[in-house]
C-alpha cells in the first residue's frame, strides 16, 4: 500500500504537450479516477506511473521513492490494460501466475495464489483455458486476476470496461469498486466515461489539454464545478452554459420585474434574478459572465425567466429532455420528471429556475473560471 | 402483413428474375475467361506444358551416344537414377546447403528485424537497407561476392584469411562460400517477413509483460518467439523451398569448370548438367521430379500447420 504523487510532471512528445505541470496526491488506499476526453493526457498520465514513459520533468513517487528511474518492473503497480493485453499464447493459469513466476515467487505459493486470485473473481472452471477461448467479461477478469495475484502497492487501470457491453460494464463496475475497497489498494483509474467516474471514484481528477481542471469528490465536483469545461463535462446532459451581463435590477440593461437592486444575468430574452448567496459575492466583477445551470434546476412554468422555444424533445423512459433555443441563441436543455407535461416541438416556452442558491454557477466569461464559492 | 402481401407480389417474378441473374452470371464467368486467358497462355507454356512433359521424358532413356534416338524405357530408370552416387551426393550437398542458408539467414532477419522495430529516428533507412538484398540480382550479388573472396584483390586476404587454396576452389569452403552468398541474398525477404511478424505483436503484450517484471530477454523468448511462431514457421518453409532451387551463385561462382564442382552439385545445378552436358534428358527429368515431391511435400507440411496453428486473435 502507497501513496501516489505527481510533482510538477510534464511529459512532451516532441512538440506536443501531453501531460502540462500535473501536481496531484492520490493517498494510500485512494480510488482516484482520471477523467478527461480523449487525447487529454490521462492515460499518459498513468503510463507515467507504470513507467512505460519517461517523464519530460518533475517528479512521480509511490510511497515514499521517487521512481522517475525505476525500471516499471521494479515499481510495484500492476496495470490493466483496455485491450487487456492478455498473453494468447499462455492459458489462463499462466497469464496470472506470470508475474507471480517473473518474481521468483516458489511453485507451491505460485499454486495458492493463482487459485486464491481467481476464485476471487470467478475464474475457478476456466483455468486451463486459451483467452481466445474467453468471453469479454471473462477476459477482463483475467486481466484483473493477473493484476491482483501480486499484491502490487498500486493499481493503474486505463479503460479496462471500454470494451465491455453496457450490462456488464456496469456490473463490472461495480465488481470493481468491491474490489478495491476490500482490498484497500491504491487505484488510478483511468476513464472517459463520466458515469463510471462519478460511480466509481471516491475521488476525481478532470483533465482536459494535458492540464488538471478540478479534483475533487464526485458530489463535489458536481455540485461546485471549478470552470466551464468541468461544469460541461460532468453530467449527462452537462451543465447548460449560457452567456449573458451582470446587472443590477433597474438599470437599463435590465429587464423583467424583481426587486430593484437585485443582480441579475441578463441575455436577450431573460434576465435571471441570482439569490443573494449568489449575487452578493460576485457584485462589482463581471459584466461578462457565463451562467451555469443543470438540466434539473430548470423546469418549464408559465412565470418562468427565460424565454425559448422548444427545439427537441427527447425521452428516456423515467425523464424527459427539453432542448430549448433562447433568443441569444443559447442552447438550454431542461430535465423533466416522467409526470411532467411534454411541450410541443416549436412551442414557445418559458424556462423557471430554482431558487436554491446551490442551482447557480456564474464563471467569467474571459478565464472560464468560477465565480462564486468555493 | 405488408410484408407477406409484398412477399406473395415478388413470388411469381422469381424466376424470371433467376433466369436474368443467370444468364449475368454467365457473361461475368466469360469475360473473367477471357482476362484470365493471357495468364493462361503464359503459365500454359512456360509451367503447365513443361510440368507434363517432365513426366513423359521420365519413361524415355537417351543412349550415352550422341546422335541415337532415346527409346522407352518405362519406369525402369527411376531406381539406377535415384540411387545413383552423383545424384544421392547432390542431394546431400542440397541439404547441407539449406542447413547452412536457412538458420542464418532467419536468425540473422529476426535479429536486425528486432533492431529495426524499435521507434528511433532514422529507421525507415535501415529498413530499406535491410530489405535491399531481395532486390538485388543474383548474378550481382555473386559477382561481388566473387570479387570480395578473391585470393588477391578480395576482403578475405585483406582481414588475413587466405586458405590455399582460395575459398571458392577449396573443397572445404566451397560450399560455405556460396551458401554465404544465399544468406545475404534471403536477408531482405527474411527480414520482411520477420518485420511484419513483430508489427503484428501487439506493443501493449510487451507492455504487460514489462510491468509484470520480464526483462527484455524474457519478453523476446517468452512473448515476441511464441506469439511470432506461425511467421518463423512461415519463412523457414518458404526459405528452404527457395534454398533447395538455388542455382545461380553456383552456376556464376563455381562453374562446372570448377575442380570443386562435385562438392558444391546442388540439386538444380546437377539437373542442368545432366541434360545439358550429359545430354541425359529422361535422368533430368526423374531428378526434376523428386525436387518437385521435395517441395511439394514442404508446401503441404506449411499449409497443415498454417491451417492447425494457434489463432492468437484477442
Amino acid at each position: 500500500m502507497a501513496q501516489v504523487s505527481f510533482d510538477g510532471v510534464t511529459k512532451r512528445f516532441g512538440d506536443t504537450t501531453a501531460v502540462d505541470d500535473l501536481t496531484l496526491s492520490i493517498p494510500d488506499g485512494e480510488l482516484l479516477v482520471l477523467l478527461g476526453s480523449s487525447g487529454c493526457g490521462k492515460t499518459t498520465a498513468l503510463r507515467l506511473v507504470a513507467g512505460l514513459e519517461e517523464i519530460s520533468s518533475g517528479t512521480v513517487s509511490i510511497g515514499d521513492r521517487v521512481v522517475n528511474d525505476v525500471d516499471p518492473k521494479d515499481r510495484d503497480v500492476a496495470m490493466v490494460f483496455q485491450s487487456y493485453a492478455l498473453y494468447p499464447h499462455l492459458t489462463v493459469g499462466k497469464n496470472i501466475e506470470f508475474p507471480l513466476r517473473q518474481r521468483g515467487v516458489d511453485k507451491e505459493e505460485r499454486v495458492t495464489k493463482v487459485k486464491r486470485a481467481a476464485e476471487t473473481l470467478g475464474l475457478g472452471d476456466l483455468l486451463g483455458r486459451k483467452p481466445a477461448q474467453l468471453s469479454g467479461g471473462q477476459r477482463q477478469r483475467v486481466a484483473l486476476a493477473r493484476a491482483i495475484v501480486r499484491e502490487p502497492l498500486v493499481f493503474l487501470m486505463d479503460e479496462p470496461l471500454s470494451n465491455l457491453d453496457a450490462a456488464l460494464r456496469v456490473q463490472t463496475r461495480a465488481d470493481i469498486v468491491e474490489l478495491q475497497s476490500r482490498l484497500k489498494t491504491t487505484t488510478l483509474y483511468v476513464t472517459h466515461d463520466q458515469v463510471e467516474a462519478m460511480t466509481m471514484g471516491h475521488r476525481i481528477a478532470v483533465m482536459s489539454e494535458g492540464r488538471l481542471q478540478q479534483v475533487a469528490a464526485p458530489e463535489d465536483l458536481y455540485a461546485h464545478p471549478t470552470n466551464v469545461f468541468v461544469a460541461h463535462f460532468l453530467g449527462s446532459p452537462g451543465m447548460n452554459l449560457v452567456e449573458g451581463m451582470l446587472v443590477e435590477n433597474g438599470s437599463p440593461d435590465a429587464s423583467g420585474g424583481g426587486v430593484r437592486g437585485t443582480l441579475c444575468v441578463a441575455f436577450a430574452g431573460a434576465s435571471v434574478p441570482l439569490p443573494a448567496e449568489v449575487a452578493d459575492p460576485v457584485r462589482g466583477s463581471g459584466p461578462d459572465v457565463v451562467l451555469g445551470l443543470r438540466p434539473e434546476s430548470l423546469r418549464l412554468s408559465p412565470d418562468g425567466v427565460i424565454a425559448a422555444n422548444v427545439i427537441i424533445v427527447e425521452l428516456l423512459g423515467a425523464e424527459t429532455h427539453v432542448i430549448c433555443h433562447t433568443e441569444s441563441g443559447a442552447r438550454i436543455i431542461v430535465r423533466q420528471g416522467a409526470g411532467a407535461t411534454k411541450p410541443a416541438l416549436g412551442e414557445a416556452v418559458r424556462i423557471a429556475v430554482d431558487a436554491d442558491p446551490e442551482a447557480y454557477h456564474l464563471f467569467d466569461a474571459t478565464t472560464g473560471e468560477r465565480l462564486v464559492g468555493p | 402483413m405488408t410484408a407477406v402481401t409484398e412477399a406473395a407480389a415478388a413470388a411469381p417474378k422469381a424466376p424470371a428474375r433467376s433466369h436474368g441473374l443467370r444468364s449475368r452470371m454467365r457473361k461475368e464467368a466469360a469475360l473473367a475467361y477471357v482476362l484470365l486467358l493471357p495468364a493462361l497462355v503464359l503459365f500454359g507454356v512456360f509451367s503447365f506444358y513443361p510440368f507434363l512433359r517432365n513426366f513423359k521424358l521420365m519413361l524415355y532413356e537417351t543412349p550415352p551416344v550422341p546422335g541415337l534416338p532415346s527409346h522407352y524405357v518405362g519406369l525402369h530408370q527411376i531406381i539406377p537414377t535415384i540411387t545413383s552416387t552423383q545424384f544421392t551426393q547432390s542431394l546431400v550437398t542440397t541439404i547441407v546447403f539449406v542447413i547452412l542458408v536457412v538458420p542464418i539467414s532467419l536468425l540473422l532477419g529476426l535479429a536486425l528485424a528486432v533492431a529495426a522495430h524499435r521507434k528511433l529516428k532514422g529507421m525507415a533507412v535501415y529498413r530499406v537497407i535491410f530489405s535491399s538484398t531481395v532486390v538485388s540480382s543474383v548474378a550481382v550479388a555473386s559477382v561481388v561476392f566473387g570479387t570480395l573472396l578473391n585470393p588477391v584483390v578480395g576482403l578475405l586476404p585483406w582481414l588475413g584469411i587466405n586458405p590455399t587454396p582460395p575459398a571458392l576452389e577449396n573443397t572445404t569452403w566451397a560450399l560455405p562460400s556460396v551458401a554465404l552468398i544465399t544468406i545475404w541474398q534471403f536477408l531482405g525477404l527474411s527480414f520482411i517477413i520477420m518485420s511484419a511478424g513483430l508489427q503484428s505483436v501487439p506493443d501493449e503484450l510487451l507492455e504487460a509483460a514489462r510491468i509484470d517484471g520480464a526483462g527484455s530477454w524474457t519478453r523476446f523468448w517468452r512473448m515476441t518467439v511464441p506469439l511470432l511462431s506461425p511467421t518463423i514457421f512461415f519463412a523457414v518453409v518458404v526459405s528452404t523451398i527457395y534454398a533447395f532451387q538455388a542455382f545461380g551463385a553456383v552456376d556464376i561462382l563455381i562453374g562446372n569448370q570448377n575442380a570443386v564442382r562435385l562438392h558444391t552439385n546442388v540439386l538444380i545445378y546437377n539437373i542442368l548438367n545432366t541434360l545439358q552436358i550429359e545430354s541425359n534428358p529422361g535422368a533430368a527429368a526423374i531428378m526434376a521430379t523428386v525436387l518437385f515431391l521435395i517441395i511439394l511435400g514442404l508446401t503441404l507440411l506449411q499449409l497443415r500447420f498454417l491451417e492447425r496453428r494457434v489463432s492468437y486473435a484477442r
